[in-house]
């Protein structure tokens, strides 16, 4: 293993917020410091188009996990920094043939430094003939196993084997605030995901409907934050008790219609949550025809409710797609958890799929959920989540 | 921060300050194995003896009778594995369908594996089974007869001092029953019992301990193999200072038990008058029941909404086995006693200890009524 000491960040999509770029590199910088706070070693630096970040002995290993999840990194690579010379370069590329394992390897070098006596082709022959020479290694133009970055620049030269993939997207944060209704199923903390992924700052909203969902359900949508909380650094839950709204809606409308009353009420109740935070629209984890409240009917039904954008990043997404991102972000195994099948009471037997706007209001004239709603949102509780930690005292 | 009131002494109890002091003191000292030669293992070895004699003296059987085990559940999969492996010539068990998973499931894993029969005693309304029906089921080729002296979930007592006095007369059966929940609350002539469990956690003692009473002229191969700890019966390092302090849980569990029995049964009293002033529960638990466990059902309100709504106002409470309690099913022992899905799936389960007092029966009676009326 070669000695890596710095980390070099690619941006992604970059060219194309051109006035921009500046709160893109500043947020960046700051999300990608916030994710390695535990890191007290490292060293930042911000250039025109790279972020260098020095290990000074941390893991690199954590380091790279860590950094897969900053979104807005198009890629980034493991760097040797070494002094401006050839013999200073050749060594280290050697090195990193030498302990590659590899069978063929190809050179790629920059010459940023114009100064520096050796074209970007030369410094490819020279170095390249002392690997051929030492080792065992092919060269191989078109696909390489190792592929060795030199960058010569005035300061040093940085040389890199392995160009590791970002997460791409935006930095979290850059594109405003979503208010993201948060059920603990499977698909809500991956809508959360894909928001943040477009550099969008994600609160949650989560509806409980005590005593017939248990504490175990409600800390489940709380532990579900905080793992997704980790792309953005915290992530700020608001928690609404839902139960009497629930009752009533129930009461009035009986069965086919309740869902769609339900989240009709759900999404009044986000809008007016989203404008009190400061959020432009409100998030959910929606599949066109998931479930009866998903079909095209019933989304513009319940859609009718609110004025408020309502951002669906899941919406063509099939249900397979969505466990897999699950399962990449590692929510999937907590959103299985059964508590939220506690109680069936809820559960419709017989919901309509085909919801009209006029039967809803029909059935919303028959009861007074303005002041349902109103005590709903006087009755908030908020929490702030981070990522879990190992912190128990007697571990 | 809320006052939380436990009313779950069936599931697990907290330890006694006595046994508390005792094992932490036996900690620190008595480290080395019980089964080393040296001095300070023979020392470990004869307090550990000298317990296992004051057990079998508090239980009225022989020192040898006493198997150190990490509980009921173990000891229940020992009693009928051990006795069953011991002589595969006979292979009929009669058990009840109200026992404990640990029986049921080796029941039925006996079944599975070697093709066991089993035949599952008819409950009645009270939740207890009949001897008639004991005598109906014994065969020639039956194995053991495993009973529970008090059922968990409801607390009705069997007769099994006259189970066990049938079928030790009538049959070449083994008499096994499990005395998890009836220890300090229900005594027996062990006359007749060739096997018994026994938890320390349900009585004021350590998680992860308890006993098989297995008298000696019973056949019997160890459910785990191992050294000669425990005659060769229990293989493992001897967990010494845990099975020291069961003899002082013991000891403790039964004088308790007498000294308390006249307290919680004006409890049990006091909260099933209660229960009987609010429209619509009914009380699931027979008159014969022991006084710390009272089971009812509400059947506007599931199980786990009902729980859910209680711990909210500081109640802990169990549905049915806390075992099961995360399982949707309903209580397989009412649906045992003929009392209908709907009301075995609306299940409560209160049991008391005689730290519990009046007022917190009273807050208790008064959280449910306020539930019912607000979800029922």
């Amino acid at each position: 293993m070669a000695d890596y000491d710095t980390v070099l960040v690619r941006f992604g999509e970059l060219s194309t917020k051109g006035k921009n770029r500046k709160d893109f590199i500043n947020r960046l910088f700051r999300n990608i410091q916030y994710m390695l706070r535990d890191f007290e070693e490292l060293e930042y630096r911000k250039a025109y188009d790279r972020i260098y970040i020095r290990l000074n002995g941390a893991d690199h290993e954590k380091i790279r996990e860590k950094l897969q999840k900053v979104f807005g990194i198009s890629s980034f690579s493991f760097t040797e920094k070494v002094e401006p010379t050839m013999e200073a370069i050749t060594a280290a590329c050697l090195r990193i043939a030498e302990n590659s394992g590899a069978k063929t390897f190809k050179m790629i070098t920059k010459r940023h430094d114009k100064t520096f006596p050796l074209r970007s082709d030369d410094i490819n022959r020279q170095t390249a003939s002392v690997i051929l020479k030492n080792t065992g290694l092919k060269v191989d133009v078109h696909d390489p196993e190792l592929p060795i970055r030199v960058e010569v620049r005035s300061e040093a030269a940085y040389i890199t084997s392995e160009k590791i993939a970002g997460a791409g997207g935006y930095p979290a944060g850059i594109n405003g605030k979503v208010l993201l209704m948060l059920s603990g199923g499977i698909d809500s903390p991956v809508a959360a995901y894909q928001l943040m992924k477009r550099g969008l700052n994600v609160e949650a909203v989560h509806f409980a409907s005590p005593p017939y969902t248990s504490e175990n359900a409600r800390n489940k949508v709380l532990t579900l934050a905080g793992m997704v909380s980790e792309y953005q650094g915290r992530m700020k839950v608001h928690i609404i008790n839902f139960t009497d709204l629930q009752l009533n809606i129930y009461k009035t409308a009986g069965d086919p219609y309740a869902v769609t009353l339900m989240r009709r009420m759900m999404f009044r109740l986000a809008e007016q949550i989203a404008q009190k935070n400061g959020c432009i629209a409100i998030g959910t984890g929606e599949s066109i025809g998931q479930v009866a409240s998903q079909t095209l009917e019933s989304i513009a039904c319940i859609n009718d409710a609110v004025r408020i954008p309502v951002l669906r990043p899941l919406i063509c997404h099939d249900k397979l797609e969505i466990i897999a991102l699950a399962n990449k972000i590692g929510t999937y195994e907590t959103s299985i958890l059964p508590y939220e099948d506690c109680c069936t009471i809820f559960d419709p037997k017989n919901p309509v799929t085909k919801p009209t706007v006029e039967k809803a209001e029909y059935f919303e004239k028959m009861f007074d959920w303005q002041s349902l709603i109103e005590a709903a949102l006087a009755d908030e509780e908020t929490a702030v989540v981070q990522p879990p930690r190992n912190e128990e005292s007697f571990l | 921060m809320q006052r939380r009131i436990y009313l779950d002494n069936a599931s697990t109890t907290n330890i006694h300050p006595e046994v508390l002091k005792t094992y932490e003191e036996l900690l620190e000292t008595y480290y080395v194995n019980s089964e080393s030669l040296y001095d300070e293992g023979s020392e470990i070895h004869r307090m550990m003896e000298k317990a296992r004699g004051a057990i079998a003296g508090l239980l009225g059987v022989h020192a040898e009778d006493i198997i150190f085990t990490s509980g009921s559940s173990e000891s229940n999969s020992a009693a009928i594995k051990g006795v069953c492996m011991a002589d595969m010539s006979r292979k009929h068990i009669v058990t009840t369908p109200i026992e404990h998973s640990s029986i049921l499931n080796c029941c039925a894993q006996l079944h599975r594996l070697f093709g066991y029969e089993i035949t599952y005693l008819p409950v009645g309304r009270e939740g207890s089974i009949r001897l008639e029906d004991v005598r109906r089921a014994l065969r020639d080729d039956t194995a053991i007869v495993s009973v529970m002296a008090v059922n968990n979930e409801t607390g009705a007592v069997n007769p099994v001092e006259e189970i066990a006095e049938y079928v030790k007369k009538h049959s070449r059966a083994y008499m096994h029953t499990d005395m998890t929940q009836a220890c300090g609350k229900v005594s027996f002539n062990m006359k007749n019992i060739d096997l018994a469990s026994y938890s320390a956690h349900k009585l004021e003692g350590l998680k992860g301990s308890g006993i098989l009473v297995r008298k000696t002229h019973v056949p019997f191969e160890p459910l785990i193999c191992g050294g000669e700890q425990e005659e060769g019966l229990r293989g493992g390092t001897s967990n010494a200072c845990v099975n020291m302090v069961f003899a002082k849980t013991l000891r403790l569990a039964l004088e308790n038990g007498k000294r308390s029995h006249a307290y919680i049964g004006e409890l049990s009293q006091r909260l099933k008058d209660g229960l009987r002033k609010i429209p619509g529960i009914e009380i699931n638990s027979p008159e014969n029941a022991v006084a710390g466990i009272i089971n009812f059902s509400y059947e506007n309100i599931p199980s786990e909404v009902m729980q859910n709504a209680l711990n909210r106002q500081g109640f802990m409470v169990s549905a049915r086995s806390t075992c099961a309690s995360r399982s949707e099913d309903p209580s397989y022992v009412l649906m045992a006693m003929g009392l209908g899905a709907k009301r075995s799936n609306s299940c409560i389960r209160v049991s008391l200890s005689h730290r519990n007092t009046e007022e917190e029966i009273d807050l208790f009676l008064k959280a449910l009524k306020e539930i019912t009326e607000q979800y029922g």
